[in-house]
């Protein structure tokens, strides 16, 4: 007989004890030096400038336009009210027929209409962070793992583990090939798997790619789709940057892969969406689970429950995004806008032999500064980060937080302020630094502002004090 | 190939339930329309009070990101995901909650913590505090969704409290140790007890000795205490309602072991928002459940607009006070005219609906009678009620029929219908032929029920259905 045993018992669960929330990792790290300083053009100028969170700011102005001509889209409004009942009873878990249209027919477009997707099959959640944990929940028991490209979103791995169980067996890519996923990667990472008596039950790939920034061509999904079909497992395609996609090569997604692959079960096919990073509408929580398998859609959709769209929200962009003159020309301005910050940031980047992976997708750069390591470790890699922040000022993500094999490497985030203080990041302001010889600290002392910018961090880089002898510029590397 | 969840029957959607609904999204009632078609009363939802909450919209048009007045902070509300929510959402959530307990309690805005509506809420609490396996024990009669929505992703087992209507379904002492033996014999860890208060289906809420009695026993066995006070304000008369917080505040106890669940989807009506709520006294469950809190968080377009509204002390004072007096009346009327004809309601004074003693209708005390009744008063009465043993209730013959989610005329038909009802005194037997075959289409469906042996009750999953309008897409 079970005794509940006094004051020695646990209070709360295994779940609520463990550190599997994952906010430990170095990549909240940033985030605390920046809610506790942050920049602010007028009010704290010397502040931490937030590179470290991929949102998308460039287009608001269009979606502020629209809404003061669209009314009725609110149900606060005199052209709206006439909702408010209907909308605010509404919690069916199908969600608003015109919502799960208006997603579909969005999701089309992003894709340029080579794809037509089923509003029948669109499933709600609490942003990409409910979908995602959703999907798992469908598809693994606790104890499975899911196989996953690195290096990938850190918040993955409280996502897809911390209440369900299930863990993630990373398959390292290696930026000797741009951080490709090979098929020998994807296999050995399986065979080790299985020689674990880990049971695999799915691969779950980010695409276009968090932190990289590029996108998989035709080829490498096509052999993704066809390993996962092999094994008979699952695969989870997060397209949550479809429409971040601002240069050449364009947007392929798993779907429109799998359309000329008859040979594959559908029932393995799962697409995770959300209107966070292409409409720049974190807040909104709106996730969506696009699912081939009429099983999982069922079962992802009761599970909704737990998670829906706000119908004040459904219905709100069920109108916006039903507006096809609204949605083109969001689509163009905002790869428009995108497009010229990443030109305009990596330009000023490699003027002062700073280089990045080179990409065509996503809010953010990958950036090298291996080159600036002390010691090609994480640790290394970590020093140089908060040398970076309390010294640049800036937070960036470090690339050991996205468990990416090999130090050195920053995702730095372009798309979440405004034009004047991306050049307040990059302007070259000159200002005198000493270095200490034989220091093992790399030190800096400056007068006026007491903030480095970028540039001054690239000057670091081609000082002949530099701690590293090869600077990028010999490498060559783009 | 998908997880056991999934495959799994733990979302609690078979159910003999299935007739009501799909009789309503059949043929659903409108006075136009289709004035004989199918009464919705198995959802509880308030609509009472949406005048008034639509003249408070349209006079503060600053409450919506979308109008001229406050499209300028459309930006920041929209890029806004910090787990902690808005402040000013908080805030007003916390004073909303201490107005609807006549201010007799504080509440802090740093206990906030957000959820998908109360669905999400009572899981999210669940996975904080207990691990698959554990129990919670349940007074029965209990909501329905509790069997999905605590037990379906966390591996939480429920054992039922049963209360008898023959002492107003109290929560007795003797029934908690009974239950909580009946876990430890079956060697399953209690880990916490779970109260709704003013109570789904009855309609009651509990008096001070009661809670206290709860209360002790939780402590006692150091156990959590988790109190959903989701119809907190739908009190409408005496005796008012009493928080587990307040009794807090007059007793030595450890605050650890205690939370609330909270919504707005009855005090307010709005569900479709999805404004959950867990407000624990536990700075670790706080915590915790804060950081699960992104899986559920609520949409900031619609922070924004509940902070605007329940800041607004003048408006929540009046809504509260109309909420109440136009339940009260509904409740008057309809239960006024239930006794007429001779129809018994539990004696209730909260909740959006009535628990109706149809027991002297029933052929035997059984819960076959139970929904042979039940598919007549869908099919001939053409009424959508909520049959008791959907709610594990042990004595067959109670129905929970729901009254605030309808304007008057409609209450009138439905009230017409009802007297119809009463008048077949000798209708178990007219209806024998039919029966017949409803007893065969009932048979097949109890074969396919989970029958619980342990509960000692028989399982009827959560009344959800994947139609529209239908419970299984939304709480009942």
């Amino acid at each position: 007989m079970i005794e509940n045993v006094g004051n020695d018992q646990v209070l709360l669960s295994k779940i609520a004890t463990s550190n599997h929330h994952g906010e430990n990792s170095e990549y909240f790290e940033g985030w605390k030096a920046y809610d506790r300083d942050p920049y602010h053009p007028t009010n704290n100028p010397n502040g931490v400038i937030q590179m470290g969170l991929a949102e998308n700011q460039l287009c608001f102005d269009l979606i502020n336009e629209w809404m003061m001509q669209n009314p009725q889209a609110s149900i606060c409004t005199h052209e709206g009210v006439h909702r408010f009942m209907d909308i605010a009873i509404f919690q069916d878990y199908h969600g608003l027929p015109e919502f799960r249209r208006a997603i579909a027919k969005f999701m089309g477009k992003v894709r340029d209409e080579r794809v037509i997707f089923d509003p029948n099959r669109i499933v709600m959640s609490g942003g990409a962070t409910g979908a995602n944990e959703t999907i798992i929940f469908c598809l693994a028991n606790p104890g499975d793992v899911f196989l996953i490209p690195s290096p990938y979103y850190p918040a993955f791995y409280r996502d897809l583990g911390w209440r369900t169980g299930v863990n993630l067996v990373p398959i390292p890519c290696k930026s000797s090939n741009n951080f490709q996923i090979t098929k020998e990667a994807l296999e050995s990472a399986y065979e080790d798997a299985l020689k674990k008596d880990l049971k695999v039950k799915g691969l779950i790939i980010t695409n276009p790619s968090n932190p990289l920034g590029t996108v998989l061509d035709k080829g490498t999904l096509r052999d993704l789709v066809t390993f996962i079909n092999d094994k008979r497992i699952h695969l989870v395609c997060d397209e949550i940057y479809a429409a971040t996609v601002f240069d050449p090569p364009r947007f392929t997604s798993v779907v429109e892969v799998i359309q000329d692959m008859p040979g594959i079960d559908r029932d393995l096919i799962h697409i995770i969406y959300s209107l966070s990073k292409d409409m720049g509408l974190p807040g909104f929580r709106v996730g969506i689970i696009y699912s081939y398998n009429d099983k999982v859609v069922i079962a992802a959709r009761r599970m909704s429950s737990f998670s829906l769209v706000s119908s004040q929200t459904q219905h709100m962009l069920a109108a916006l995004l039903s507006d096809d003159a609204f949605v083109n020309k969001f689509l163009g301005k905002s790869k428009e806008r995108l497009s010229k910050r990443y030109h305009h940031f990596t330009g000023q980047l490699a003027n002062v032999g700073i280089r990045c992976l080179r990409s065509n997708a996503g809010l953010y750069v990958w950036m090298n500064l291996q080159h600036l390591l002390k010691e090609a470790t994480v640790e290394g890699e970590l020093k140089l980060w908060k040398l970076i922040i309390n010294q640049v000022k800036t937070n960036m993500s470090p690339g050991s937080s996205f468990h990416c094999s090999e130090p050195g490497w920053f995702r730095v985030c372009f798309a979440n302020m405004d034009d004047d203080t991306l050049e307040k990041v990059v302007k070259s302001t000159p200002s005198p630094i000493n270095k200490k010889r034989g220091q093992m600290e790399l030190q800096l002392s400056f007068t006026g502002s007491d903030s480095l910018s970028i540039s001054q961090l690239g000057s670091l880089i081609l000082s002949p004090h530099s701690p590293s002898s090869e600077s990028p510029l010999v490498k060559g590397r783009t | 190939m998908l997880s056991k969840m999934a495959t799994g029957n733990g979302h609690g959607e078979e159910s003999a339930y299935f007739d009501g609904w799909k009789a309503y999204a059949n043929n659903p009632f409108h006075p136009i329309n289709n004035p004989n078609g199918v009464i919705q009363m198995g959802l509880a939802e308030n609509q009472l009070c949406f005048d008034v909450v639509k003249d408070w919209i349209l006079k503060n048009p600053a409450a919506s990101i979308c109008t001229v007045e406050g499209v300028d902070s459309f930006q920041d509300i929209a890029l806004f995901q910090d787990y902690h929510g808005l402040a000013e959402f908080r805030k007003a959530v916390a004073r909303f909650m201490e107005k609807v307990r006549g201010d007799r309690v504080k509440f802090d805005p740093d206990r906030i913590v957000m959820s998908g509506g109360a669905t999400g809420a009572h899981e999210l609490v669940t996975f904080c505090l207990a691990d698959p396996g554990d129990a919670f024990l349940v007074p029965a009669p209990y909501y329905p969704g509790f069997d999905r929505d605590l037990r379906w992703r966390t591996g939480l087992q429920i054992v039922p409290v049963q209360c008898h209507s023959s002492n107003n379904y109290e929560v007795t002492r003797s029934a908690l140790e009974e239950a909580y033996e009946r876990a430890q014999e079956a060697n399953i860890r209690v880990k916490g007890v779970l109260i709704t208060n003013p109570s789904n289906p009855l309609g009651t809420v509990m008096d001070k000795d009661t809670l206290t009695s709860i209360l002790a026993f939780t402590q006692e066995k150091n156990i959590h205490l988790v109190c959903d006070e989701i119809y907190g304000a739908t009190v409408f008369k005496q005796p008012s309602f009493i928080s587990i917080s307040e009794i807090m505040t007059n007793q030595d106890c450890n605050p650890d072991l205690i939370h609330v669940v909270y919504s707005l989807s009855k005090d307010l009506g709005f569900p479709g928002f999805r404004v959950g709520i867990v407000y624990s006294y536990n700075d670790d469950v706080v915590h915790c459940a804060r950081k699960m809190s992104s899986f559920g968080l609520v949409s900031t377009q619609t922070q924004r607009l509940i902070a605007s509204m329940l800041s607004d002390e003048e408006f929540v004072d009046r809504f509260l006070a109309e909420s109440s007096q136009r339940l009260a009346a509904r409740h008057s009327v309809f239960t006024g005219r239930l006794k007429q004809v001779g129809i018994p309601c539990l004696a209730s004074n909260a909740g959006l609906f009535v628990w109706m003693d149809l027991r002297h209708l029933l052929k035997d005390p059984t819960v076959e009678a139970e929904l042979a009744l039940w598919h007549v008063i869908i099919s001939e009465v053409k009424i959508n009620v909520s049959a008791g043993s959907s709610f594990h209730c042990s004595e067959p013959g109670w129905f929970r029929v729901c009254i605030a989610n309808m304007d008057d005329e409609t209450m009138d038909v439905a009230l017409r219908r009802i007297r119809a009802l009463a008048a077949k005194k000798d209708m178990p037997n007219k209806a024998a032929g039919k029966r017949k075959c409803w007893q065969t289409n009932l048979q097949l469906r109890l074969s396919s029920r989970r029958l619980d042996d342990f509960m000692g009750i028989p399982q009827i999953g959560s009344p959800h259905s994947p139609m529209p309008q239908s419970p299984l897409v939304r709480a009942t």
